[in-house]
This record gives C-alpha cells, structure tokens and sequence, in this order.
C-alpha cells in the first residue's frame, strides 16, 4: 500500500520536526515489562526507546501521581506497590499494597490510591502520604479493573472471576453496587464527563457501558474482526480521544484495536498492532497513541487522526502497562 | 443485570460470610468420588493424591460462594467417597435425595449406571473423570454432562500438532490395560481424521522392572519399530512409559501419555490468567492442579455461572442456559467455554505440555470450523451417535 506509507513517512517526519521545539522537557511513554522486570521510556519525538529502567518484581499497572512527579509501579510478585522518582529512576520507598496488586488508579485527590489485590479478592485503598492502608474492602475473585470518577465520587474495581463491576464510595470506602457484566472484565474507565462507565469483558468479547446514575446497562458493544475467529477477539484496555467522542479498545489476541464511535457506540475501524494487544496510552495532545502489545514485545504508535498505525517500537518482554509523562 | 440492594449487601458484610441465612437461592453440589482398584506400577513416583478432583471443585465453589455473595446466593458442597467393596449406586441415589446436581467421578459404567437410576432422571451429573469416547457417543445420557475433556479430544489435539510440524510417520507402544488400549484406539482414530496413519505399533507386555533394565531393554524394543518422526505410547496406567524417553534406538520425541501430553489441564499453563488459578488452587490444596481438579473446577464453575446468569436454582432452566449458546464460561484457556448441545460435552481447548512447559494450545491455528474451531476437537455434530440429546 504506497499511499498508506506515504502518510505514514509524512506524519512520522511531521512529528520528528514538530515535537521536539514545542516542549522542553521531552515527553515520554512509559511502559511496564511483565517479564522483564523493567520499564521502558519511550521518548515520543523521536519514537525511540531512550532508558530502561529495573523495577521489582512482575511489574503491571503503572499511573504517574497527578503531579507527575511520582510514578507508582505494581510489582505483582513482589507483593508491593513501588513509588519511583522518574528523574533518577530510583526506587524511593514502597507503599503497603496488599498481596498480588496488578493494577490500581489514582483518586483526583492525588492522594488515595485504589489497588486491586488479584490473588485475595480485595481492593486495598492506600494513602501516598502517610503510607497507611486506609481500607480494604472484599471484592470478587481476581480483581483487575480499577477506575475512578471524575468527580471523585465511585471508585470502580471489576473481577475477572465474579464477573462483576463493582461500586466503591469512596467517602465511606464501602461497596454500593455490584453489577453484572460478561465473562472475564479487564478494564473500566469512566466517560461522557463522567456519566457513563465502560467495562472490558476479555473473554465475552464485549464492552459494557453503564449509566452511572442509575447502574443500569445502557449500551453493549460487540467486536468482529475480519478473518478473525470470534473467540480470539477479546477487549481489554481501552482510552478515549480528549473530546471522549472515540474509544480505542485493545481487542487482545485478535492484534487489532477497534475504533469506537463513544457517541452511538459502533465501532467504525480496526488498526492492525502488534501480538496480544493489552494497555494504551496517549501523548499529551492525544494525536498519538501507544498500544502495548505483549506476545510480541513491542509497542505499536497509532496515528489518531489517520487511524493508522506508524510505528513499531521493540520494548522488553511482555509489556503490560502504558502511562504518559508529559 | 442484578443490582444488589445496599441493605442486604450490609446485612452481609456485617455478618461476614457466614450471613447465609438472608441468601435468596441455595444451590447444593454433591461429589462423588468412587474409588478405583489401581493397577500396580513399576514406579511410585507420582502417587495420586487423595484430594484429586475434590480439590477442583472446592475452589471453584469458593469462586461461586463470592460471587454469590454479592448476588444473596449460597453455594455448598458435600462430598462422599465410596470405597472398593461398597456399592456406588446406593451412594448416589443418597446423594440424589439432597440435592440433583452431582458431579461425578468414577469409570464410565457406573457413570451410566447412575444416570440411568430413576432418581437421576430429574438430575444434572457431570461427568468429571471418565476419558471414554462412547459415553459421548452411543452411551450418551441426556443428564449427564462431561467437563472431562473425551479421549478424542486430547488425541485430536495431539494428531493436529503431527500435522502443523509435519511429523507425519508415527510409531506407537500401547500397553495392555483397558484404558491403554482405549487411548491407543482413540490415537488410530485421530490419525485417520486427520489424514495421518501409525507405519508401525508394538505392545508392551513385559513384566520385568524398568527401573534396572530400561536401558537395555527399551533400545532392542525399539529397535524393530520403522523408521518414525515420533514415538507415541499407550500408557495411561502410567506403567512403563516413563523410561522410553531418552533409551530409545532412534533418538525420537514421545508423545502420547509421556512426553509431550495433552489434557485438560497441566501445571505448566500459565497465559490467559491461568497463573492465578493455579495459585489459587495451590494455595487451598497445597499440591499442583491436575486435570481431573479442572474438570471438576469447570463443572461447578458452570452451575455457578448458570446460577448467577439466570439468578434461578431450578433445574430445567440450568440445563436449559447450561446447553444454550448464551452460556460462556472463562475456563482460563483463552477462549470462553461451553457445550456441546448435542451431547453435553464441554467444549476446551488442550493443552500440549511437557513437564517443563505449554508447547502448544490446541486447536491450533489453521485447524478451520463453520462454528467453532473447538468442535474440530472430539466428534462433531454431523458424526455424532449420541441421540439422547435430539
């Protein structure tokens, strides 16, 4: 396809000349490898892996403080939250995280962090400042999703095993509801400036969106990918564009991401990535985006506007989590 | 879609999780495990533990038991074993008088002879040992449901991987107990499916012990065997098959019940989640999760998944959602699992492993199906016998 490498040289060439004078300090991608045990930074201007960095053991989510100055790592097999000052690298201490955390979100009060504790059945909500748990509260089997509204005001944890999204309010720290979605939810993030929440479900193969005054389910959305068995299309991260109009969702083994019109909720385009797409994350102007792919070990850069992806980019083994730091 | 009220998720929570009182459907699950006269071995090495199977099913309903509890379901479980002497069916016909969900775990003739008790014949069984492929064919029962993957299956799996990697002149050792010569059919029916054939078999039948003699014995056995690209062995006593590797005359790959096996479940799966699972179970049962334990995992998985789908413990509209294609149950595969209506068995794909790691997950890729690429493991629709299911 000569046009579509075209655009591809054209916009790689355009963000090559653009980026690096708009900001001073170089934004980056980071990325966590499972089975690597490290983090890959992935300078977005010249689209290149520029520090490898060790981590503690099995390490999944990872979230920068609001601030930025603090990244938070999921050290699964290491039983810890890890707090890394991303200038140095340096571990500066470990937050009490329950066993197994694999993956976690920051409250908009940059202070609590949600951690769900895959092996136990728990989320635990820890407090960055004092270093305390603050709760735990007794989830389904195998949390995994993690989310937060914006206002503040639920905290969302989904578990994989239970099937279920599950409504933590945050000012009592206590379950107010729990909703059914397919088999298998892996991830949620709240839309529509917050009045809807969308869930992941892996092996149903859908994405649930609920009406997060009422928790009801107000839309399902299914996925078919050319040539591809329906079995191996399997939703897990997703993000939404800045005007939260398009979703892109990582549909697993079926190494696409789908485009999702966040609006009437078709989905309107499948990107062709890398092996067993996982997690994603956008640069600052979210005109490009990052998909970890982990059979593969590569990140794949998506054009936003183009819909197409650009580039590969090779990372360490088993990349899991993607955050930006600006 | 089920929201549960606060106040009685309070009332729960409060009380922990033995607030059983308040739970709106009590679903009930009985194991029963008949114990088998075991053939001796040459080796004792692996012995079979006593929790086999049972150690499935707790965990799984401990995954239902937290489900349920956000739901106001309760889940239990009872387990009776049966003893060589006693007498299975006045086991089962006690266990059908508490409750009609009864998971199995037994040879395939008392299976059948349980189904067909008159008091089975409102009940849901599943089948989570017996292997064989007649009692998903002609011996099929319209209330017994099979979350043991059938002898097919797991040859199918095997007889695809022959053919993705070419390896396509096959020898076979069989033994001589009914189940080796079971499993050594199985493996001559999955190689003529798959356009595949054995150049040579030979039978093991000595009796000497091959702890001492392996080595000698076995290169002068297969000495006489033709040339192949693969050993297979028939062994699924698990006799002698462990000292064919490495003292054969050709140096080939095992394959079969050594070496590389297929099953339901081994250690060494670890992607699509699967390494939660096993630690989960090995935190519970402080021992590996076997594939008898998935089976059972699996089929008391289902009852809960039917259970929290259709939020209803009765029995016709289990079996009813359990057999529909709305059911779907994540079994840590990578693909949802489900059944095949048209002779309740669990449709799964197999894992091909070695002690050390997965070599592959059947069905392999380019193994292609109008419906699903797990039907092309095991009898299909169109070939089925089974017709207690039309």
């Amino acid at each position: 396809m000569p046009l579509l490498s075209n655009i591809t040289k054209t916009t790689a060439l355009a963000l090559c000349l653009a980026l690096p004078f708009s900001h001073a300090q170089a934004e980056e991608i980071w990325i966590s490898n499972e089975k690597d045990d490290t983090i890959s930074v992935i300078d977005v201007a010249t689209l290149e892996v520029v520090r490898t960095i060790e981590t503690g053991e099995r390490p999944r989510g990872i979230t920068f403080s609001h601030d930025h100055k603090v990244l938070y790592i999921c050290a699964s097999d290491s039983d810890a939250v890890q707090v890394m000052d991303p200038e140095t690298g340096k571990i500066l201490h470990d937050l009490p995280s329950g066993e197994d955390p694999e993956q976690f979100v920051l409250h908009p009060d940059n202070r609590h962090l949600y951690i769900a504790n895959e092996d136990d059945a728990i989320t635990t909500v820890v407090d960055v400042e004092t270093r305390k748990v603050v709760a735990q509260i007794d989830v389904g089997i195998e949390p995994e999703g993690m989310a937060v509204s914006p206002d503040g005001k639920y905290a969302i944890t989904t578990s994989e095993t239970t099937n279920m999204t599950h409504w933590i309010d945050t000012e009592t720290q206590e379950l107010v509801a729990n909703t059914l979605v397919d088999s298998r939810p892996r991830h949620a993030e709240f839309a529509a400036g917050g009045s809807e929440l969308w869930v992941s479900a892996e092996i149903g193969g859908t994405l649930s969106v609920f009406d997060v005054e009422s928790k009801a389910e107000k839309a399902k959305i299914e996925f078919e990918v050319q040539g591809v068995h329906p079995d191996r299309v399997q939703p897990v991260g997703f993000e939404f564009t800045g005007d939260e109009k398009t979703a892109f969702v990582a549909l697993g083994p079926s190494n696409h991401v789908a485009v999702v019109n966040a609006e009437t909720f078709e989905v309107e385009e499948y990107i062709l990535v890398g092996r067993r797409v996982w997690h994603m994350a956008f640069n600052t102007d979210k005109s490009l985006l990052f998909t970890t792919n982990g059979v593969s070990g590569d990140v794949t850069v998506i054009d936003v506007a183009e819909r197409a992806a650009v580039k590969t980019i090779k990372v360490g083994r088993f990349p899991w989590g993607a955050a930006l730091r600006p | 879609m089920s929201i549960l009220k606060p106040i009685a998720f309070g009332a729960l929570l409060a009380f922990g999780l033995s607030a059983t009182a308040s739970a709106e459907i009590n679903v009930n699950v009985h194991y029963l495990k008949i114990e088998r006269a075991l053939p001796p071995t040459l080796s004792n090495l692996d012995p079979v533990p006593e929790d086999l199977g049972v150690s499935g099913a707790e965990l799984a309903l401990k995954d239902n038991a937290t489900t349920g509890r956000f739901l106001g379901h309760d889940y239990a479980l009872e387990t009776t074993e049966v003893y060589l002497g006693e007498d299975p069916l006045a086991s089962a016909k006690q266990a059908l008088e508490t409750t009609p969900l009864l998971l199995i775990d037994a040879p395939a003739g008392i299976v059948t002879a349980i189904a067909d008790l008159p008091e089975a014949q409102s009940a849901l069984l599943f089948n989570v040992a017996a292997p064989d492929n007649p009692l998903r064919r002609e011996n099929c029962r319209r209330n017994v449901l099979h979350t043991a993957p059938s002898l097919a299956m797991r040859t199918d799996a095997l007889a695809q991987f022959f053919v993705k990697r070419r390896w396509d002149r096959l020898a076979l050792i069989e033994g001589t107990y009914a189940q080796d010569q079971s499993y050594a059919n199985a493996l001559r029916e999955s190689l003529t499916k798959f356009g595949l054939g054995l150049r040579s078999s030979k039978t093991w039948a000595f009796d000497a012990d091959m702890r001492r003699n392996a080595a000698q014995e076995v290169p002068l056995f297969t000495q006489e065997l033709k040339d192949h690209d693969v050993l297979l062995v028939a062994d699924e006593v698990h006799d002698f098959g462990r000292y064919i590797a490495f003292n054969t005359w050709e140096p080939r790959p095992i394959a079969g019940s050594e070496g590389m096996t297929a099953t339901a479940w081994a250690p060494v799966v670890e992607q699509w989640g699967a390494a939660q699972l096993q630690s989960r179970f090995e935190k519970a049962a402080e021992r590996k999760m076997l594939p008898r334990d998935y089976a059972a995992w699996a089929a008391v998985r289902a009852i809960g998944e039917a259970v929290t789908r259709t939020s209803s413990a009765d029995l016709q509209t289990l079996r009813a959602f359990i057999l529909s294609p709305e059911f779907e149950l994540a079994g840590f595969k990578g693909r949802p699992l489900s059944f095949r209506p048209w002779n309740g068995q669990l449709r799964q794909p197999i894992p091909l492993t070695h002690p050390r790691a997965l070599v592959a997950m059947a069905p392999l890729e380019g193994f292609l199906h109008p419906v699903s690429e797990l039907d092309t493991l095991g009898q299909d629709q169109p070939e089925t016998t089974c017709k207690a299911f039309e």
